[in-house]
C-alpha cells in the first residue's frame, strides 16, 4: 500500500447462497435468480403466522463441508438461533441464524506466500427476500420478492489476519475456489450467490498485534456492499487512505459501518457504533439442536472431494509438474478433471502428462472446445508426423548447410547462437514437423 | 359394564327421548354411535348443535366465527355414510361437529387469535391439527373465542369482549381456550380444540368442568397455529369425557413433517383403560396452596379419597419445586419467545398495522425485548434456561418414585368478569399448578371433581414426558367411578 507508516488488519466475512433444490427451512425452489417475483414461496418462507421451519439437512451438510475444506473443527453439538430486526423483506422479523454454537469453528487457509489466514467461524443462516425499487405511476414505490426469502446461506468469518489487500484477493479466490470444488455453490459475486463484508483498522505498531496477546487498535471500521473483487481492492485502498489521514491528524477513526460507492469510488458512512442493533439472539424454539455423532462426521470426511490444493501436490509429485503449470491446471475443477482424464488417455499412446499440460497451459489448444480423447488424439497425431530420422534429416540438413556457407563459417568462429537459424531453416523445410531435438543433435555433429 | 356407566347411559338415552331436540348434549363416543346405528343424522346433530350456538352465543360470546359450510358438510357426511357402512374405519370422526380455537389458521375462514390486529384475517392455509381432523370426517362448526394472541388465563383479554362461563353469568370461563372448554360445556358442539402453553386447556376445563388433556410437547403439530410461546405450545382435545378426549388425541397426534419438534415415535400403546396393575400416585403436596380458594383443595381430598378405594392405586406424598419458580422461568421464556413471534405482525402483507396490539400483547412484547436484550441476557434468559432444566430434573426425579402425579388444577374457583382488570400477572398466578409441567413438556389432564357454590373443581393428573396412556388411565377410572363429568349447567 501507499503509506508505509500503517500496517492495515483487515478481517472478511463472506455469505456464500448454497444451491441445494429446496430452501433452508421449507420445500420451495432455492432458485431465484431471474425467477418471476413470489412464485417460489410457502407459508414458512413468506412468514406466514403459524408456520414453522424445518431444517434443510443437505444444507447442513455443505456448510459442514465447507467447514471441513476449510480445515475447521466440526461442533458436535450445534443449534439454531433467531436473530430479531426488522426490515420488510425479513419476513418473519427475525433471521434464522447461528450464534454461539456455529457448525464448524478455528479452521485456517494457508495461502501462496505462506501466510496463514485464521478461519474464525462458518455457520448456515437463511437469505432474506428482496427489495425492489421501483417507480410505479410515477410515484417510488418498494416491492418485495421473497424468492430468496429462505435460501440456505453460509457465513464465513476469517480472523483479522490479512496484513495487505494482495492477501485478501488471494484468499477469496482460494475460497471461491475451494467452494467451486465442492460444487455447493456458484460463488458468483454477479449473482450475489457470494457476498463481501471486510473490517479494517490501521496500527503503526505492527509488532503489537503478533504474538500470543495482540493488542489490536481501539476501533474497527466495516464495509458493506462490496460487489466485486475488484471493487473490494478499490475499497481497500480507499479506506486505508481515509484512516490514514485521520490518524495522521491525531484522531482515531469513527467505529461505524461504511458501505462502498463504486460509481464514486468511496465508502460512505451508514451506522455509528452507537446505532449498532441488538438482535436480541436466543436459541430458536422451533428447530431441535443437533447432535452429531463421530461417526456422522467421519463420513462427512469421506464426502469431500479432492480439493485444488491436494490436486496440486498430486500433479506436482505424480507427474512432474512444475509449481507454477499446477496452478494454471487447477483453476477450476473442469480443468483439473480435463487434465487428468487427458493424462489417463494419454498413458496409453505414451504422451507424457507434462506434455499435455503444457500444451493446455500455453493454449495451443483451446481445452474447452475440445475434448480430452479429441486433444491426445490432436497431440498423437502430431508426434507421429514427426521426422525424427536421423537419416532423412541428415539430408535435408546437409542441403541447408551447402545453401549458407557464410552461417556455416560463423558458428565454427564461435558464434554458436547461429545454430537457432538453423534449426529454424530445417522446420521451414520439413514444414515444422522436424523433431526439434534431434534436429539439433544432427546439426551439431555436422557442424563439428 | 360396571352398573353406574350402564344407569349413566340409560339416563342419558331417556333424557334424550324426553328431550328429541338435545342431540348436542351428546359425548363424541355416543354421538359417533348414534351415526353409525342411523339413529340420527350429521344434520340433525349439527344443526342441534348450532341451534344452541344460535340461541345462546350472544349471550356467552363463545363463537367469533361460523363456519357457513358447516350444513353442507353435515349433508355430505350423510351421504358417505348412507353410501358406505365401513366409512368410519377410515374416517372416524364423519359428521362430527367440532368446535376449533381461533390461533388454529382455517383455509378460507378468519383466523383472529381474538386480536384486532388479526381482523380480517383469511388464511391461505390449514393448520395440521384441523386438517387430521377434516380428513377424519369432523366438521368445523366455527371458531371459538380466547385471550387475545392466547396471552391470559381469563378470556377476558379477547380483543372481542370476554367469554361467559356457562356455570355462572357473571363468571369467567378461564383461559386462554376459555372459548372452547364454554363451548363444549355448554354443548355447543360435541368436542373442541384448544391449545396450552402454561394452563391454557387445563386451567379453563377445570373452571368450565370439561375434561382438557394438554399432550406432551411434540405429540400435536404446532404448524398453523399462531405460535405464542413456541417452546411449550401443545394444541389439545377437550372433551365431555376423557374417552372421548383420547379419541380424539389419537386422530390428531403424531409426527408432522412440517414440525421440526413434533414427537418422532409412533403414538401410545393403550389397549386397554382396565387398571390391572399397581400404579403409584405421587399427591403433589406443594400444590395444595395454604391460600387455595376455600372449597378446592377439599374437594380434590375427596376425590382423591374416592380413587383410594381402588386397592392398585398405591398413593404417596411427593414434593416438587416451590411452584413459584415455575411463575418466574415462565414469565421470562414465554415473554421472550412472544416479543419475538410477534414481529411479523407488521400490518406489511398482512392483517392491521401495529397500533391494533393491545396493551397486553404491548406489555408481553416490551417485557420479552427488554429480557432478550444484550446485557441482560445472561441475567434473565439464559438463567430462566437453566432454571428450567432444574425443573426437568426434578419431575424426573419424581417420576422415579412414582408414575403419576395428582393435584389440584387451578387453586381456585371461575373468578367474577373483571378479575383480570389491572392484574398484569392474573395469568401467571391462575396458572400457577399447570405451569411448571408446561415448561417440562409433561402431558396432564383436568376433570371435573365436584362444585363449589355451584362451580366446578378441577382434578389434575400430570405423567411422565409421552406418557399420556397412564395419566388416560387414571382420568378415565376416575370418570366411571364418578358423575360429576356428567354434570349440566343450566344455559338460559
Amino acid at each position: 500500500m501507499m503509506n508505509t507508516k500503517y500496517t492495515p488488519i483487515i478481517g472478511l466475512e463472506i455469505h456464500v447462497e448454497l444451491k441445494t433444490q429446496s430452501k433452508m427451512f421449507c420445500g420451495c425452489s432455492a432458485s431465484h435468480f431471474q425467477v418471476e417475483p413470489n412464485t417460489h414461496t410457502c407459508p414458512v418462507c413468506l412468514g406466514l403466522p403459524g408456520a414453522l421451519p424445518v431444517a434443510n439437512q443437505k444444507a447442513i451438510e455443505w456448510c459442514q463441508l465447507i467447514g471441513l475444506a476449510l480445515n475447521c473443527r466440526l461442533a458436535k453439538e450445534s443449534k439454531f438461533d433467531r436473530k430479531n430486526y426488522f426490515y420488510p423483506d425479513l419476513a418473519k422479523s427475525y433471521q434464522i441464524s447461528q450464534y454461539d454454537q456455529p457448525l464448524c469453528y478455528q479452521g485456517e487457509v494457508v495461502l501462496k506466500n505462506g501466510h496463514k489466514i485464521g478461519i474464525t467461524r462458518v455457520h448456515m443462516e437463511e437469505d432474506t427476500g428482496k427489495s425492489i425499487h421501483k417507480k410505479i405511476n410515477g410515484e417510488d414505490q418498494t416491492l418485495i420478492d421473497f424468492n430468496r426469502s429462505g435460501v440456505p446461506l453460509v457465513e464465513i468469518v476469517t480472523e483479522p489476519d490479512f496484513r495487505n489487500p494482495e492477501d485478501v484477493d488471494e484468499f477469496l479466490k482460494t475460497l471461491r475456489q475451494i467452494i467451486r470444488y465442492l460444487d455447493v455453490s456458484d460463488a458468483d459475486m454477479e449473482k450475489g450467490s457470494m457476498r463481501l463484508e471486510l473490517n479494517m483498522s490501521l496500527t503503526s505498531h505492527p509488532e503489537l498485534i503478533s504474538g500470543s496477546h495482540p493488542q489490536f487498535p481501539n476501533y474497527k471500521v466495516e464495509v458493506k456492499n462490496i460487489n466485486s473483487f475488484k471493487y473490494l481492492q478499490k475499497a481497500l485502498v480507499y479506506e486505508f487512505a481515509r484512516q490514514a489521514e485521520i490518524l495522521d491528524r491525531g484522531e482515531t477513526p469513527v467505529q461505524e459501518t461504511r458501505g462502498y460507492q463504486e460509481d464514486v469510488d468511496k465508502t460512505i458512512s451508514q451506522r455509528s457504533k452507537e446505532d449498532a442493533q441488538d438482535y436480541r439472539y436466543f436459541p430458536e424454539p422451533d428447530i431441535p439442536p443437533m447432535v452429531f455423532e463421530e461417526k456422522d462426521l467421519e463420513n462427512l470426511k469421506k464426502l469431500l472431494p479432492e480439493l485444488p490444493q491436494q490436486k496440486r501436490e498430486k500433479f506436482t509429485k505424480t507427474f512432474g509438474i512444475s509449481t507454477e503449470t499446477a496452478w494454471v491446471l487447477t483453476e477450476s475443477k473442469e480443468l483439473a478433471l480435463y487434465f487428468e482424464q487427458a493424462v489417463k488417455l494419454g498413458e496409453v499412446l505414451k504422451i507424457e502428462a507434462a506434455t499435455i499440460a503444457n500444451v493446455i497451459k500455453n493454449k495451443k489448444y483451446d481445452w474447452q472446445k475440445l475434448s480430452p480423447e479429441e486433444l491426445i488424439t490432436k497431440l498423437k497425431q502430431e508426434s507421429s508426423d514427426k521426422v525424427s530420422d536421423e537419416g532423412a534429416l541428415g539430408k535435408i540438413i546437409d542441403e541447408i548447410l551447402k545453401n549458407n556457407p557464410k552461417v556455416v563459417e560463423d558458428y565454427k568462429a564461435g558464434k554458436v547462437q547461429v545454430l537457432g537459424f538453423l534449426v529454424g531453416q530445417v522446420m521451414r523445410q520439413t514444414q515444422g514437423k522436424a523433431d526439434a531435438e534431434i534436429s539439433n543433435k544432427v546439426l551439431r555433429q555436422k557442424l563439428k | 359394564m360396571p352398573k353406574k356407566l350402564l344407569t349413566a347411559i340409560l339416563s342419558c338415552r331417556q333424557l334424550l327421548e324426553k328431550n328429541k331436540m338435545q342431540l348436542n348434549q351428546l359425548t363424541l363416543l355416543e354421538a359417533l354411535d348414534g351415526l353409525k346405528k342411523k339413529k340420527f343424522t350429521s344434520v340433525e346433530l349439527t344443526q342441534a348443535c348450532l341451534d344452541q350456538s344460535q340461541k345462546f352465543n350472544d349471550k356467552y360470546n363463545i363463537y367469533l366465527t361460523f363456519n357457513d359450510n358447516a350444513f353442507t358438510q353435515a349433508k355430505q357426511a350423510d351421504a358417505e355414510i348412507a353410501k358406505d357402512p365401513k366409512i368410519f374405519e377410515r374416517k372416524p370422526l364423519l359428521g362430527i361437529p367440532y368446535a376449533l380455537k381461533d390461533n388454529f389458521l382455517t383455509k378460507d375462514l378468519r383466523t383472529t387469535a381474538s386480536t384486532k390486529v388479526l381482523d380480517n384475517y383469511i388464511p391461505v392455509y390449514e393448520s395440521t391439527v384441523s386438517t387430521r381432523l377434516k380428513n377424519a370426517g369432523a366438521i368445523l362448526l366455527g371458531k371459538t373465542n380466547m385471550d387475545a394472541w392466547a396471552h391470559g388465563s381469563s378470556t377476558e383479554t379477547s380483543d372481542y369482549g370476554p367469554t361467559i362461563n356457562p356455570w355462572g353469568e357473571k363468571r369467567l370461563p378461564g383461559g386462554s381456550s376459555g372459548g372452547s372448554t364454554a363451548a363444549v360445556a355448554s354443548d355447543m358442539c360435541i368436542f373442541a380444540i384448544g391449545s396450552e402453553t402454561a394452563g391454557s386447556i387445563r386451567q379453563p376445563a377445570s373452571w368450565c368442568g370439561v375434561t382438557g388433556l394438554k399432550p406432551s410437547y411434540g405429540r400435536c403439530s404446532r404448524y398453523g397455529v399462531i405460535a405464542m410461546a413456541s417452546s411449550t405450545d401443545s394444541p389439545g382435545p377437550i372433551g365431555k369425557t376423557i374417552k372421548d378426549a383420547k379419541y380424539i388425541l389419537e386422530i390428531i397426534a403424531g409426527e408432522d413433517e412440517y414440525d421440526g419438534t413434533s414427537i418422532k415415535e409412533k403414538s401410545w400403546h393403550l389397549n386397554s383403560l382396565e387398571i390391572k396393575e399397581k400404579i403409584r400416585v405421587g399427591i403433589v403436596t406443594d400444590y395444595f396452596l395454604k391460600d387455595a380458594e376455600k372449597g378446592v383443595n377439599e374437594t380434590v381430598l375427596k376425590a382423591i379419597a374416592d380413587l383410594q378405594k381402588n386397592p392398585n392405586l398405591e398413593f404417596t406424598d411427593v414434593s416438587l419445586l416451590d411452584p413459584k419458580y415455575a411463575i418466574a422461568v415462565y414469565t421470562i421464556l414465554q415473554r421472550s419467545e412472544v416479543s419475538s413471534n410477534l414481529g411479523r405482525f407488521d400490518g406489511i402483507r398482512y392483517g392491521n398495522d401495529r397500533s391494533f396490539f393491545a396493551k397486553e400483547a404491548k406489555r408481553r412484547m416490551m417485557f420479552g425485548a427488554y429480557s432478550l436484550s444484550s446485557g441482560y441476557y445472561d441475567a434473565y434468559y439464559k438463567k430462566a434456561l437453566k432454571a428450567r432444566t432444574a425443573i426437568v430434573k426434578d419431575f424426573e426425579k419424581v417420576f422415579t418414585k412414582v408414575d403419576v402425579l395428582i393435584s389440584p388444577t387451578s387453586p381456585c374457583l371461575a373468578l367474577p368478569l373483571g378479575a383480570t382488570q389491572g392484574q398484569a400477572m392474573f395469568g401467571e398466578m391462575q396458572d400457577i399448578l399447570v405451569e411448571a409441567s408446561s415448561i417440562a413438556g409433561l402431558p396432564g389432564i383436568s376433570v371435573s371433581c365436584g362444585f363449589v357454590n355451584q362451580l366446578p373443581v378441577g382434578l389434575q393428573f400430570i405423567g411422565k414426558m409421552k406418557d399420556e396412556a397412564m395419566i388416560i388411565k387414571l382420568a378415565a377410572y376416575y370418570q366411571t367411578i364418578t358423575d360429576w363429568h356428567k354434570q349440566k349447567p343450566e344455559i338460559k
